[in-house]
């Protein structure tokens, strides 16, 4: 430890674990610019280009290159594999080849051989037979849920329920490795072991003495692996080199292992910075180094590739791993965490080309330096690769050392785990309640029987009922999440990232909405204009009379912006009514990824106006061509949306023209800072950018090979635009570009 | 007071300096050939609006504003209703939200100096340095510009010049050439600029049953605009010599 620590100021961080703490007793806040920053080595030119290669060929063959169908994907069931054995300087992969992914099947043994099969390989005899015998997440949770929950999910109320796959977002606090090295933590876990196993022997500490089990096994796996790549993890990390090593291969265990729906790396920018800082010092290594280690180690991280199914990427459009990284903040006494490893890790943006992972998060507060400010609105301007998170909303309840899970999520490192799941269908929820809880695309009787409603739609009648279904469906949801977490946890425990954390953990339950947007402005059509439900046949409502004007979403407008932020507040509400799993805290997200073409859909004709199968419009973003006011209008109606009653996150995805921000490129990054320090003073909490024209977008679905790496933002996270199906392009190209003409 | 307005964009950037609420007022006496925004001619069309709301509005926008933002009055042609931007600017100094008038230099009535005092800069669209082509650019005589420009100077208002150049009527080197010698009766000149001639007005006018009569006349290549651009007389030399001291 002590050569490892030299230099160090010591701590608490000495004698428990505490990373956060030897963070601010160590890290150097940087308020310069971006002029120290250097280029790409011509090493990392030629292993770009490898990695470049390798990605044309994974799109030729059907975005998928390689399947190892024959092993199950463990923390050290692969040999070593490399980008190229001579070139690498930062080492390993998931799997022994890169972009060769391989099966993790204890999420679900059906989504691993759908996926197989429909990238033309079968699942290998063995793994098949093995889980004739081997329960999985999957089984258990449709072994317990009820017929009311089938059908929920059927008609799809509630959607993206993570119960055929791993459910993700938990971030293990991989900095740990790099501090204190893999025996250490073992020998701590042990102690927590003991002290469990002595404790009363309820179903509770049962349970959680064997996780910790778990959790020693696998890091003594891992440090097998690591070995196999000729490091020795078991001490300490002792420079730079060895940091941004330590960290990926406690980060690579948990994507080796675990196929998650959302693996985010957590905030390791700074934690890094402090071993750059030191060796700069001690002259053992140069700044062109350090970003060459930094190069290549985000370079590991954009061939990381898990197996899924076309059906997962109806959802999650693009492929994505979700590997996010919160860059900058402030820290609790002031100063700020921009460090200059913030802006090496933007600096891979230029070095290695636009990308959408690892998911660069940068988290904004009205007190970061002004340079940095500056410097993060220039590389969105150039590569719409990075999205923006409200650092001052978030830290009040989560801490200066938070990281962002998946999206939007906020979550304390090594303290905080988060439960996550699905989002209910708000517009869905009213057609329900209209239909006295029929499906209205089906019929089908889904809620309770109540008539449905006729004649002209009166308001308070109507949020009456929407409230009654909206309490039915959340307690069911409640109790469906209950049961997801607890097969997860018994069938498919994330030992290896739990391993990186605290031993008694808080946890969060994250639930989501969708359809915001819909839901408002038809509340707002109710309210304000005369609608009139049409009825079919069957007695089912399936289209509306509106007659009249009705103000919407997105223009500033509080008479309907109220109505959104009460909706969100009143599902936040029904759900804390109800007790989740392991004293899980609610919290809430408006945030749909790509699902919104899904949820879409999935929801007939609804009294906005809006026809039955049309998209959704993303997250909290008002529906696309209704904000007529201008783009900050659209912004302060999605800035009402609470973060308080949406503690898991409101998500907003902005696009914008060029020549809209300004004439050139210093006017547009002021406008860019501007724009954002209004949105994120008003307490608003996410914002996506894109900087770029329609006609480029049109360009790129025609052209595709021309513009193999332009990447967008979608909501809350990036993909590259050619990895959208049809639909979700014309999704994106249809959703508001803000232009002045 | 009440006034026309035709609409508001919350996200002006390129309207003057800094993020800006962009008012676009009802009304316009001028027929520029070019006029990408026939919809705003007509005085009494449009929405009405109380001066108050315009501030309650902007101040919703504040937080954007920055150091330099603030509200931008268009249009159409915001003198025509100078009356009610002065009252607006006046409302708006008191929330600490500074104005600027665009305009085209067309109308002149016994508000303008008003107005004019009141606003923190002006953007002067020049639709031509001869007087007989403003008049069959614009079908106004140029004398209201000349008064304007006067007032302009005379109250010390900081102006950016702007010109639309439409390719057969004013895309040559002499026009810039007795350009720049016409803005040198303009005092605190801060920015000049040229703006290429687009069509995307002409659906407009077909809506509104007018005859467009540019129809056919090519955009501006931008690579020309940027050699005219380039012979603009800017930074003049009262502004260099203004920096030597």
């Amino acid at each position: 430890m002590e050569r490892a620590w030299r230099g160090f100021k010591s701590g608490n961080w000495g004698n428990n674990i505490d990373v956060d703490n030897f963070i601010q007793l160590n890290y150097t806040p940087y308020e310069g610019d971006e002029t120290f920053l250097v280029g790409a080595t011509e090493r990392t030119k030629k292993a770009t280009k490898i990695v470049e290669d390798l990605l044309i060929e994974e799109r030729k063959n059907n975005g998928v290159l390689k399947i190892d169908t024959d092993r199950i994907m463990t923390v050290d069931a692969f040999e070593p594999g490399y980008i190229d054995k001579d070139l690498d300087i930062i080492v390993g992969l998931q799997t022994d080849e890169p972009l060769k992914r391989g099966v993790c099947p204890f999420g679900g043994i059906r989504m691993a051989r759908q996926a197989c099969e429909a990238y033309g390989v079968k699942l290998g005899k063995d793994i098949e037979k093995t889980f004739e015998h081997v329960k999985t997440h999957n089984d258990g949770v449709f072994s317990v849920y009820s017929d009311e929950m089938l059908m929920v999910r059927k008609v799809g109320l509630i959607t993206g329920l993570p119960d055929a796959y791993g459910r993700g977002r938990i971030i293990g606090d991989y900095r740990r490795l790099a501090l204190y090295g893999v025996d250490y933590l073992i020998e701590e876990k042990k102690k927590d072991h003991k002290l469990q196993s002595n404790l009363p022997m309820t179903e509770e500490n049962v349970r959680l003495t064997e996780e910790i089990q778990k959790q020693i096994e696998v890091l003594g796996k891992l440090k097998k692996m690591a070995a196999s790549y000729g490091c020795d993890i078991s001490k300490p990390a002792a420079n730079v080199k060895e940091a941004i090593q330590w960290v990926y291969f406690a980060y690579l265990g948990a994507i080796k292992e675990e196929n998650g729906a959302a693996m985010s790396l957590g905030r390791t920018s700074t934690f890094i910075d402090i071993y750059a800082e030191r060796d700069l010092k001690e002259g053992i290594a140069t700044e062109e180094q350090i970003q060459e280690y930094i190069d290549d180690f985000i370079l590991k991280l954009r061939v990381a590739r898990h197996l899924r199914p076309p059906v997962y990427n109806e959802l999650f459009a693009g492929d994505p791993m979700w590997i996010t990284e919160g860059l900058g903040g402030m820290g609790a006494d002031g100063r700020t965490l921009v460090t200059k490893n913030s802006f090496r890790y933007l600096n891979t943006l230029y070095n290695l080309g636009p990308s959408p992972e690892p998911n660069m998060t940068v988290l904004w507060s009205e007190k970061l330096p002004e340079k940095f400010k500056q410097f993060c609105a220039q590389v969105s301007i150039d590569t719409d690769s990075i999205q923006y998170e409200n650092d001052d909303v978030m830290r009040k309840d989560y801490g200066e050392d938070y990281s962002i899970a998946c999206c939007v999520s906020a979550i304390k490192m090594g303290k905080q785990m988060q439960f996550f799941g699905a989002r209910c269908n708000l517009a869905k929820i009213l057609l329900l309640a209209l239909n006295g809880g029929r499906d209205e695309l089906t019929g089908i009787q889904v809620g309770p029987k109540m008539e449905p409603i006729t004649g002209q739609l009166d308001y308070d009648e109507v949020i009456k009922r929407f409230n009654f279904y909206r309490d039915w469906l959340c307690e069911l949801y409640v109790n469906i999440m209950n049961i997801i977490h607890y097969m997860h946890d018994k069938y498919d425990y994330e030992k290896i990232q739990m391993a990186f954390l605290d031993t008694h953990l808080s946890r969060l339950m994250a639930f989501g909405v969708a359809g915001l947007s819909v839901a408002a402005d038809s509340l707002s059509a109710i309210k304000y204009a005369k609608v009139t439900p049409i009825f079919n046949d069957d007695n089912l409502i399936v289209d509306f009379d509106i007659k009249g004007e009705f103000p919407k979403y997105g223009n500033d407008d509080d008479k309907v912006d109220n109505i959104a932020s009460a909706l969100a507040k009143g599902v936040t509400q029904s759900l804390k009514l109800h007790p989740a799993y392991r004293n899980a805290k609610h919290t809430l997200s408006i945030l749909t990824i790509t699902s919104n073409v899904v949820y879409g859909k999935k929801t007939g004709n609804t009294p906005d106006g809006r026809r039955s199968g049309e998209p959704f419009a993303p997250g909290a973003n008002p529906m696309h061509s209704r904000d007529t006011m201008g783009a900050l209008a659209s912004l302060n109606s999605v800035a009402k949306v609470k973060f308080d009653d949406c503690q898991d996150g409101v998500s907003c995805t902005f696009s914008i023209t060029p020549e809209t921000l300004g004439k050139n490129k210093q006017d547009q990054k002021n406008t860019l800072v501007n724009l954002m320090s209004g949105y994120f003073t008003q307490r608003a909490h996410h914002l996506n950018v894109n900087v770029l024209n329609r006609a480029k977008l049109i360009e790129a679905r025609d052209n595709p090979e021309r513009y193999p790496n332009l990447t967008i933002r979608v909501s809350g996270y990036a993909v590259k635009f050619n990895s959208l199906s049809k639909a979700h392009q014309e999704e994106v190209i249809n959703r508001t570009i803000h232009t002045a003409i | 007071m009440t006034g026309y307005l035709h609409s508001i964009e919350t996200m002006g950037a390129v309207d003057g300096p800094g993020i800006r609420t962009v008012v676009f007022m009802q009304g316009c006496f001028a027929r520029c050939i070019y006029c990408h925004n026939p919809d705003t001619w007509k005085l009494n069309g449009g929405k009405v609006y109380e001066a108050n709301e315009i501030v309650k509005i902007a101040k919703r926008y504040k937080p954007y504003y920055g150091k330099d933002g603030g509200v931008t009055f268009s249009g159409g042609e915001p003198l025509l209703q100078g009356e009610f931007i002065t009252e607006c600017m006046k409302a708006l100094k008191k929330e600490g939200i500074n104005s600027i008038i665009d305009t085209s230099g067309t109308y002149f009535d016994e508000h303008t100096a008003y107005a004019i005092e009141q606003a923190q800069m002006i953007i002067l669209d020049i639709k031509h340095w001869d007087a007989k082509l403003f008049k069959e650019i614009t079908s106004i005589s140029q004398k209201n510009l000349l008064k304007i420009i006067e007032i302009i100077n005379k109250k010390e208002k900081p102006v950016w010049i702007r010109q639309v150049i439409v390719p057969g009527i004013n895309d040559t080197e002499n026009n810039i050439k007795r350009l720049n010698e016409f803005i040198k009766n303009i005092k605190n000149i801060e920015n000049i600029e040229l703006l290429g001639y687009h069509n995307l007005g002409e659906a407009k006018w077909e809506k509104l049953n007018l005859k467009y009569r540019l129809k056919g006349t090519p955009q501006m290549d931008p690579k020309k605009l940027e050699k005219l651009n380039n012979l603009l007389n800017f930074p003049t030399r009262e502004m260099l010599m203004h920096l030597e001291k």
